[in-house]
């Protein structure tokens, strides 16, 4: 789910930098204020060793294939939501740095993606309350949190892989990449991310509960009993607080999913015809405040632009100056090759010399 | 398990790479990540039907590569990681975008196959850009050049320590893979039985070894930081090289030099 730079255009990678970087910040911002840097071993140590652990191939039962780990909430079971981004955060980055996993523009948007979702979406809505909550009460209280830390790894690894594999989607969409449509493009993502996210939950839930069996201090709200936090919510109010949360992640999200390729203006602007935005009293033209400012602005925004409005009106002046671009091209290239031929032949002198 | 020896080797590799000596690898670290960043930035903003615009932004790459003395060899290796996901995403433009948009004599070329050119040699060209600056600089001068730029204390550091960690734990967990493999000949991976114990057991050591860690370090008086000290002050090279080149890049993205090349060569011709 490494995402590359190609796979994206400035404004978005600048926009998911901002936010992860503002997520990054508050995280950093959190461990000083709790005085944690004791934890920074800890967290490197645990990072370099999910880096080599997701290496390993593990052999699923019955079908020949393999599978890996995934980290995001693995570390934040182990070391908190914080603590564990910001570990996900240098293995994003070491992974994009030295074996070119993802771009270093991409890194913000990889890191929400992935660290992100898997941290903080897993840790707060999925791990803390299931563990506090009273399932499997019915079972002995060691055997209740075993099915807790599975129940929580594997319902965790796959809302979070989708959540992830849905972002890249959206994320390439408003780049304006591909031209694949955004149905087919989430039809052909969201699947072969489920069946991943399930792998990955079941191997992280092995690892977990390995670690629960022998050093359960070790792990984030696995002893709640001893400290007196259990059965705070019970299964029914669990449910309710994640089906809630994944409603109201749904609605949000399934405003980008409408057909129209741009959903969020289609939403504002697009059925004018029914008189929509007479009624809304929105109408594109005149949106917003109109001053000398805002229209030079709006100029310098057009001679600066970044994200070009890929449009079509373009391919004729473009297909006039194909055979100068070509030409130029070739030149290009040549002038390229004759740096290598000029390195080639200072390098031999050197080496003779 | 081969996997895993593939990354020690590609680590080992990328350091030797990094003790090499050249003009490129002389230059200051924070000039070097301004300059990777802003031709990155400037390489990914070009329209998706832009190749003759692209074409020119291959020449900063072919340019530090050849100042470096690193073979570019191993960094197309690299690609086998790129590429798939960025093929995937490409590989459909051509069937969708069916508009031709330029003609090649008479062969019509469609907007399809040009916007997917495009998005494959801006992955090859930022993975250029990125490989050259990790092979000509150590990451002890990149987090000092991050400390620079305000990048906050904890996460360089974290960078650093995990950094050194993961040569140690990838050379534990290849031991244990090639242990486990000697003993479970012909077959694939870890055994479901052992999903959890084969990891478990190297996170509770590693976990221990972890406080013994902090305590050397406290005992020597770490304090939260670490000291950066062979990262020389920037010269007077740093900053042109620095300006001159990123005056040149925004020269190459607001002008589209390939075909002004090509105008000047067919008024040279006619």
């Amino acid at each position: 789910m490494h995402m590359a730079d190609a796979l994206l255009a400035p404004a978005v990678a600048a926009t998911m930098y901002v936010a992860s970087g503002t997520v990054t910040g508050m995280s950093v911002h959190k461990l000083k204020k709790d005085e944690d840097t004791q934890k920074l071993p800890a967290m490197a140590v645990t990072a370099a060793l999910v880096f080599a652990g997701q290496m390993i191939n593990y052999t699923i039962p019955g079908t020949g294939s393999s599978g890996h780990m995934c980290g995001g909430l693995m570390l934040s079971a182990l070391l908190g939501p914080q603590a564990g981004f910001l570990s996900m955060v240098v293995i994003l980055t070491i992974q994009c740095l030295f074996f070119a996993d993802g771009g270093l523009m991409a890194l913000g948007a990889n890191c929400w993606n992935m660290a992100f979702y898997g941290c903080f979406v897993g840790y707060y809505l999925i791990w803390r309350p299931i563990m506090r909550s009273s399932w499997f009460g019915s079972l002995e209280p060691r055997a209740a949190a075993r099915m807790r830390i599975i129940a929580a790894s594997v319902i965790g690894c796959v809302v979070t892989l989708q959540l992830g594999a849905f972002s890249v989607v959206v994320e390439t969409s408003l780049s304006g990449i591909t031209e694949l449509p955004f149905g087919a493009f989430c039809a052909l993502m969201q699947p072969i991310h489920l069946a991943i996210g399930l792998v990955e939950g079941l191997i992280t839930s092995a690892v977990l509960v390995f670690v629960f069996e022998s050093r359960p201090e070790l792990l984030q709200d696995a002893n709640c009993e001893a400290k007196g936090i259990t059965g705070r919510r019970s299964l029914k109010t669990t449910v309710i607080v994640i089906a809630v949360a994944a409603a109201a992640a749904g609605g949000v999200l399934s405003l980008f999913a409408s057909p129209n390729p741009d959903g969020l203006e289609w939403a504002l602007f697009g059925n004018s015809e029914a008189g929509y935005s007479e009624n809304m009293a929105l109408d594109e033209d005149n949106f917003g405040i109109r001053s000398g400012a805002a229209d030079a602005a709006a100029s310098v925004q057009e001679k600066t632009a970044f994200l070009p409005d890929y449009a079509f009106s373009n391919s004729e002046s473009a297909a006039g100056t194909t055979v100068s671009g070509l030409l130029g091209s070739a030149i290009v290239a040549g002038v390229a090759v004759g740096i290598c031929v000029l390195g080639g032949f200072f390098r031999k002198k050197n080496r003779s010399a | 398990m081969e996997r895993i020896d593939h990354a020690a080797s590609e680590l080992r590799e990328m350091d030797d790479l990094v003790a090499m000596a050249s003009p490129v690898h002389s230059l200051h670290p924070l000039a070097k990540l301004i300059t990777t960043i802003a031709y990155i930035f400037l390489t990914v903003s070009f329209g998706k039907y832009d190749l003759s615009g692209l074409i020119v932004m291959v020449l900063y790459p072919v340019l530090m590569f050849e100042l470096s003395g690193v073979s570019v060899k191993t960094c197309f290796y690299k690609l086998r990681v790129v590429l798939p996901l960025v093929c995937a995403v490409g590989l459909f433009n051509p069937f969708f975008d069916r508009a031709p948009l330029l003609y090649l004599g008479s062969a019509a070329v469609s907007g399809g196959v040009v916007s997917m050119v495009t998005l494959m040699l801006k992955g090859v060209f930022c993975l250029m850009a990125s490989f050259i600056l990790v092979a000509s600089t150590s990451l002890d001068a990149i987090c000092a050049a991050l400390r620079k730029l305000h990048v906050p204390n904890m996460l360089v550091t974290l960078l650093l320590l995990t950094y050194r960690y993961i040569s140690v734990m990838i050379d534990e967990v290849s031991v244990m893979t090639t242990a486990y493999k000697l003993r479970a000949p012909g077959q694939k991976g870890i055994h479901c039985s052992a999903w959890g114990s084969f990891l478990g057991q190297l996170l509770l050591r590693s976990m221990d070894r972890a406080e013994e860690l902090y305590s050397s370090m406290q005992l020597r008086g770490f304090c939260g930081e670490f000291r950066y000290a062979d990262v020389k002050p920037a010269n007077a090279k740093d900053y042109v090289f620095t300006l001159a080149l990123l005056l040149a890049l925004i020269l190459c993205r607001y002008y589209n030099i390939a075909e002004i090349f090509g105008t000047i060569a067919f008024g040279g011709a006619a």
